[in-house]
């Protein structure tokens, strides 16, 4: 009794951080892809709320949560409901199998840094992924608006579409670590750079398949037809309004979080360093976090504005703080983990924000040919290769 | 604590069976499909049976119903109109005695020793499966493979327009 108390009683301990630590990261990616895009396009995006504009998901939340919760008239009234409800569950549900670190011990208690480690965490994530498209074709069929219901449709035909080759680069990682436990799944790409499933397997074709399949999947520029406002308004959330368009939001960062996750533990070692701590990997981020604090005193000496002479200072010394707390050996076992892990999944997703920036839309019949006629041949080649390879060296 | 989660998902797996057919509206009927094959995966996964559950949702209720409620919305199939349920008066005693027939045939025919318990199925790992598929199974395997490939082929046969 006593072993379920404590499972249980950790188990709520582990959701609450999480769920706590994602919310917060789905409300700054926000804030972070306008600010990415704006510098990219050369203007300063946010700035109004808060410095640098910091405060603006919180004006975000406050401003979707007060908002009229309108539901027109002529909608499905059950399945209008539902979508919402359906898109964001299936989208959270996925981020529980997924590790961030290894095992660790706080106090009395040894756990690992993820919700629940399932023997089939990869298939998981694929199933709860699968059923996120009904979030979206209901909310797009329930709708009862042309616009939507195009949406829709077309969202379902992208994602069955980009499942397919999806799937096949997913494969080629799983032949080679011979798992389909993600946790497992990351041990077998210890060491260095070297043993990471992209360049030690050889998987570099997967990983490019699986991030453009990636891109599909999440309905994100290039391949963000379903919601292409300038053909169909808002695409499938049209009629939503308030906390219901929040959801299918919210659902769209979550699914980019996991897919990003995904790539960082099938292909880039996931929570594992470049380089062995033997040869100072351990020392990066404290580097980083260091050399940022020097820019932003010398910054802060040599400052055009009066404020910055105040603000670039204390941020610098804020950025000491944190390179010492890198620095101290009782966090590192697990500081350090978390850090690779968010790095790798971050710069992922700074792709993702970079080619929304950068690349226009792709056309509809464009988007299914590459996938039916470049994509799958290419992924199914990829995968008979690898398993060629995969028999070959086993024997 | 087996049996509860059993007992209601069972119950769910029935009541959306019989929903798929009482729905008027295609989709309600497809989505009740969906509760259907969803409740399955998880009666598998309580047996133990990971792999099945997992590749039962991602299959049936990820890909193939995912379709069948893609060409609905694409056809745009409205609700049947209702007819008279007269049809119920001889039907549902006829099916509550056909169920309780076949449910003391099971009984009678598999000794309850044989039957899987909870939690009891071990075999049903990835392994096993293709072990199965490629030495015991193998000619239904790859004659299915072929008749899906018939398909496949015939479908674009069909639908391809004619070059003049």
């Amino acid at each position: 009794m006593e072993l379920l108390d404590s499972f249980i009683v950790i188990s709520l301990i582990k959701a609450a951080v999480i769920f706590g630590v994602l919310m917060t990261t789905l409300a700054y990616l926000q804030w972070v892809e306008r600010k990415v895009i704006a510098h990219v396009q050369v203007r300063p995006g946010p700035y109004r709320v808060g410095p640098h504009g910091l405060l603006q998901p919180l004006a975000d939340v406050i401003k979707l949560i007060t908002k009229e919760d309108l539901v027109p008239p002529y909608v499905n009234k059950l399945p209008y409901l539902a979508a919402p409800f359906l898109a964001i569950t299936m989208a959270l549900l996925s981020i529980s199998v997924i590790p961030f670190g290894p095992e660790i011990t706080v106090g009395p208690v040894k756990t690992f840094m993820q919700m629940t480690d399932l023997n089939i965490g990869v298939l998981f994530i694929l199933a709860a992924s699968s059923m996120g498209v009904y979030g979206i074709a209901l909310a797009g069929w329930a709708s009862n608006n042309k616009y939507s219901l195009i949406g829709g449709l077309r969202s379902s035909a992208q994602m069955i579409s980009y499942e397919l080759p999806m799937s096949l680069a997913i494969a080629a990682p799983l032949l080679i670590s011979n798992t389909l436990s993600l946790r497992n799944l990351v041990e077998a790409q210890s060491g260095s750079i070297l043993n990471w499933n992209i360049l030690g397997g050889g998987q570099i074709v997967s990983f490019i398949i699986f991030i453009i399949a990636a891109f599909a999947e999440t309905n994100r520029v290039p391949f963000d037809l379903p919601e292409a406002e300038n053909e169909l308004v808002a695409g499938f959330h049209t009629e939503y309004s308030s906390m219901k368009f929040a959801s299918f939001f919210m659902a769209e960062y979550a699914n980019m979080i996991t897919v990003s996750a995904m790539a960082t533990l099938l292909f880039l070692g996931g929570w594992k360093a470049p380089w062995s701590a033997e040869y100072g990997s351990s020392l990066v981020p404290a580097a980083i976090f260091g050399i940022a604090a020097a820019v932003l005193f010398y910054h802060g000496a040599n400052a055009h504005r009066k404020r910055d002479k105040l603000t670039f200072p204390a941020f610098g010394a804020i950025f000491v703080v944190i390179a010492a707390i890198f620095l101290l050996p009782m966090v590192q076992g697990w500081l350090l983990p978390l850090f690779w892990f968010s790095a790798k999944t971050g710069g992922i997703l700074f792709l993702f924000m970079w080619i929304r920036a950068t690349l226009p839309r792709f056309r509809y019949d464009q988007l299914m040919g590459f996938t039916w006629k470049f994509l799958f041949p290419v992924a199914m080649l990829n995968l008979l290769v690898t398993a060629f390879l995969v028999a070959w060296f086993a024997k | 604590m087996d049996v509860i989660l059993f007992l209601i998902f069972a119950l769910i797996a029935v009541v959306c069976a019989i929903n798929v057919v009482v729905q008027t509206h295609p989709i309600s009927s497809a989505l009740s499909l969906v509760g259907v094959m969803g409740s399955l995966a998880i009666l598998y996964l309580l047996l133990g049976a990971e792999f099945i559950a997992a590749a039962q949702v991602i299959v049936y209720a990820g890909a193939i119903m995912v379709l069948f409620v893609f060409v609905i919305m694409l056809l745009n199939a409205g609700a049947e109109t209702k007819k008279g349920r007269s049809y119920l008066i001889p039907g549902a005693p006829l099916l509550v005695v056909f169920l309780g027939l076949t449910a003391y045939y099971v009984q009678r025919l598999f000794p309850a020793n044989t039957m899987v318990t909870f939690g009891g199925f071990t075999k049903g790992g990835p392994r096993e499966i293709g072990e199965a598929l490629f030495t015991t199974y193998l000619l239904p395997f790859e004659v299915t493979s072929v008749l899906i490939l018939v398909a496949i082929v015939g479908a674009i046969v069909l639908a391809r327009k004619e070059i003049e």
